[in-house]
């Protein structure tokens, strides 16, 4: 019976294709948006997670994302060590800073400063240099795109200066960062030198990055450090997801992107449906006529529902697949543009792709069901 | 599903009546027929446009119900049973010959002729296997995967009274079989219909108004205005 459909269906090539062009089309837009939307918020917590050896992140209770910088007290980090559980903890300063280049022109970059004696948090993915440079007096680190972005006609080279806040840094190592929300510079330097380099304030110290014991856990001694210190204390896994939380529940992202996957959504309804639709009109006759032969209305939904199942998996690979292949081609050509594919986007667009067939061949069904199967006679 | 066809009439109508639209818009299409039908003849049913020949038909396939009167179809009042119930009666007891052929474009000779085999729960493998005999009984066997774009009128015609059979069924209707196709072809699709479909146990109807196949039936049985207006036994001059 179903082979009957699966002819049936491919027997008219250019309406088999116009079906499952309609949800490639619709596949592509969703799954392209989806992924680019899960790339910018994938950024926007990228800071954290280029962090490698701290299980926890403490940091003023009012802080809501990584970029919401509010100092906490200078000794923090010695409230945080004396919390049981805790193997180690080091200060972390993050902030804005005004870069001076040569030519005179200012430029923004991010700033951080690791502690001075451990180096914990410097950058993992070194191209350049070495993270003991930055013992080196004026010593900073600057990320790949950063340095690219800065001197744009130069090749990647250490020694390069720059002057922040009235003082030099010498550029001794480059890094390869995740891509950041902001785009801008990021620059590493010790925590002592970053206090120079930013305009001074009461107080300096933005984080205080902590590793748990072995054999403790990190959701545990969170609650420790917090319940001891009274400060926020997150492991990274959720100071990521408190970033992300909050652009998406405080920026026009999710509304912009959500409007286009949804429009994506609504043109795959209406080319696929109405494809299908036109599709089944055109064979009703055929239809009438396996009702007149003694198919049961059951069957012939099931054989309807079977062409929709097959070109909504015939769409939904083509659509994926483009999509994939476009996103590599847009990351190959311009690497700023963000796109990220998890198994998640692929299930959404799964899912939608399922509903759009689904709504399609419910219309289709319908008009097969009140078929009379007497209309074979006239 | 099918009684006693020797005892009993195969095909057995009192006065049924049928009416299309409701209020002014009310059409009676058929006025109080009353016909038995029997197996092992050809009967045609001949008249004017608008007789009512294709609602009588269609109520005797089961494809329709009649708004009044008994129809009982190798035994069993068909308007009495269940919308899935018909659906079965017909998979089991009835073949169709179509004016336009009705066959599936999309598939060949022999799969299409196998539709009914795969509709009662044949697989496609054993339902193909069936059809290929069936279409060299036709003329057919060198075109066993030919579609139907690629048959000539009379060929898919041919198709057409192969997928009717295939099933070995009680009941054949046929819906202006030769109106489709020229006189030369509509002689061989009727001779094939009187050599292969004529059996006992097997009725056959064929609706036509076609005056140049009238001497194929056993009876030809005459419908004006929705009325039975003659009935004649007739010798087959085949």
């Amino acid at each position: 019976m179903y082979w009957i459909a699966l002819k049936m269906l491919t027997g008219d090539r250019s309406k088999y294709w116009a079906i499952i062009f309609g949800i490639t089309f619709s596949c592509v837009l969703i799954t392209e948006q989806s992924a680019m939307f899960c790339g910018i918020m994938v950024r926007t917590a990228s800071q954290i997670r280029d962090v490698h050896d701290a299980d926890i992140w403490v940091m003023n209770p009012n802080v809501r994302y990584i970029d919401d910088l509010k100092a906490i007290s200078d000794n923090a980090f010695l409230r945080v060590r004396g919390v049981p559980g805790v193997a180690w903890a080091v200060n972390l300063y993050k902030g804005g800073g005004q870069a001076q280049m040569a030519n005179g022109n200012y430029q923004s970059v991010i700033l951080f400063g690791i502690d001075d004696a451990t180096l914990v948090g410097a950058p993992q993915n070194l191209l350049m240099g070495k993270i003991g440079d930055l013992q080196r007096p004026d010593a900073v680190l600057v990320d790949e795109a950063g340095f690219r972005y800065m001197w744009p006609d130069e090749p990647l080279h250490l020694g390069k200066t720059i002057e922040m806040n009235d003082r030099r840094a010498v550029i001794v190592g480059i890094f390869k960062a995740k891509r950041t929300f902001q785009t801008l510079p990021i620059l590493y330097t010790r925590f002592s030198r970053a206090t120079l380099f930013v305009p001074p304030y009461r107080r300096m110290l933005s984080f205080v990055l902590a590793k748990c014991a072995p054999g403790e856990s990190p959701e545990v001694v969170a609650r420790r450090i917090h319940e001891q210190t009274r400060l926020k204390a997150v492991t990274q896994d959720q100071f990521s997801w408190m970033t992300m939380s909050y652009y998406l529940e405080n920026t026009g992202i999710p509304v912009n992107f959500g409007t286009t996957v949804l429009l994506g959504f609504v043109v795959g309804c209406a080319i696929a449906g109405q494809t299908f639709y036109l599709f089944t009109i055109e064979n009703l006759r055929q239809f009438g006529t396996l009702k007149a032969m003694g198919m049961s209305d059951r069957r012939i939904v099931r054989m309807i529902l079977m062409q929709a199942l097959v070109v909504g998996s015939a769409g939904y690979c083509l659509g994926v697949g483009l999509a994939t292949g476009l996103g590599m081609l847009m990351q190959t050509i311009r690497p700023i543009m963000s796109f990220f594919l998890p198994w998640q986007v692929l299930a959404l667009t799964g899912v939608a792709v399922l509903v759009i067939v689904f709504v399609s061949s419910l219309l289709s069904i319908r008009r097969v069901v009140v078929l009379e199967p007497g209309m074979v006679f006239q | 599903m099918m009684t006693d066809g020797a005892a009993r009439p195969g095909i057995h109508c009192r006065d049924v009546t049928k009416d299309y639209g409701t209020g002014d818009a009310r059409i009676r299409a058929l006025r109080g027929v009353t016909v038995d039908i029997h197996p092992g003849e050809l009967t045609l049913l001949v008249g004017p446009s608008g007789c009512g020949k294709t609602t009588l038909i269609s109520i005797l396939a089961g494809t329709l119900d009649p708004t009044s009167g008994d129809v009982e179809v190798l035994g069993v009042p068909l308007p009495r049973l269940s919308k899935s119930a018909k659906s079965e009666f017909r998979a089991n007891n009835v073949g169709f010959v179509f004016q336009q052929f009705n066959l599936l474009p999309a598939l060949t000779a022999s799969e299409n002729v196998s539709v009914p085999l795969v509709i009662r729960g044949s697989s496609k493998a054993a339902a193909t296997q069936r059809a290929a005999p069936l279409l060299q009984s036709v003329g057919l066997g060198d075109r066993l995967d030919a579609r139907p774009a690629n048959l000539s009128g009379g060929q898919q015609q041919r198709v057409a009274i192969a997928r009717a059979l295939v099933h070995e069924p009680h009941l054949l209707v046929c819906d202006e079989p030769t109106s489709a196709v020229d006189a030369r072809t509509g002689q061989v699709v009727m001779k094939l219909i009187r050599e292969l479909a004529l059996s006992p146990d097997r009725v056959a109807v064929v609706v036509t108004h076609d005056s140049r196949v009238f001497s194929f039936a056993d009876r030809i049985i005459t419908l004006e205005d929705g009325r039975v207006a003659d009935d004649q036994r007739v010798q087959p001059q085949i």
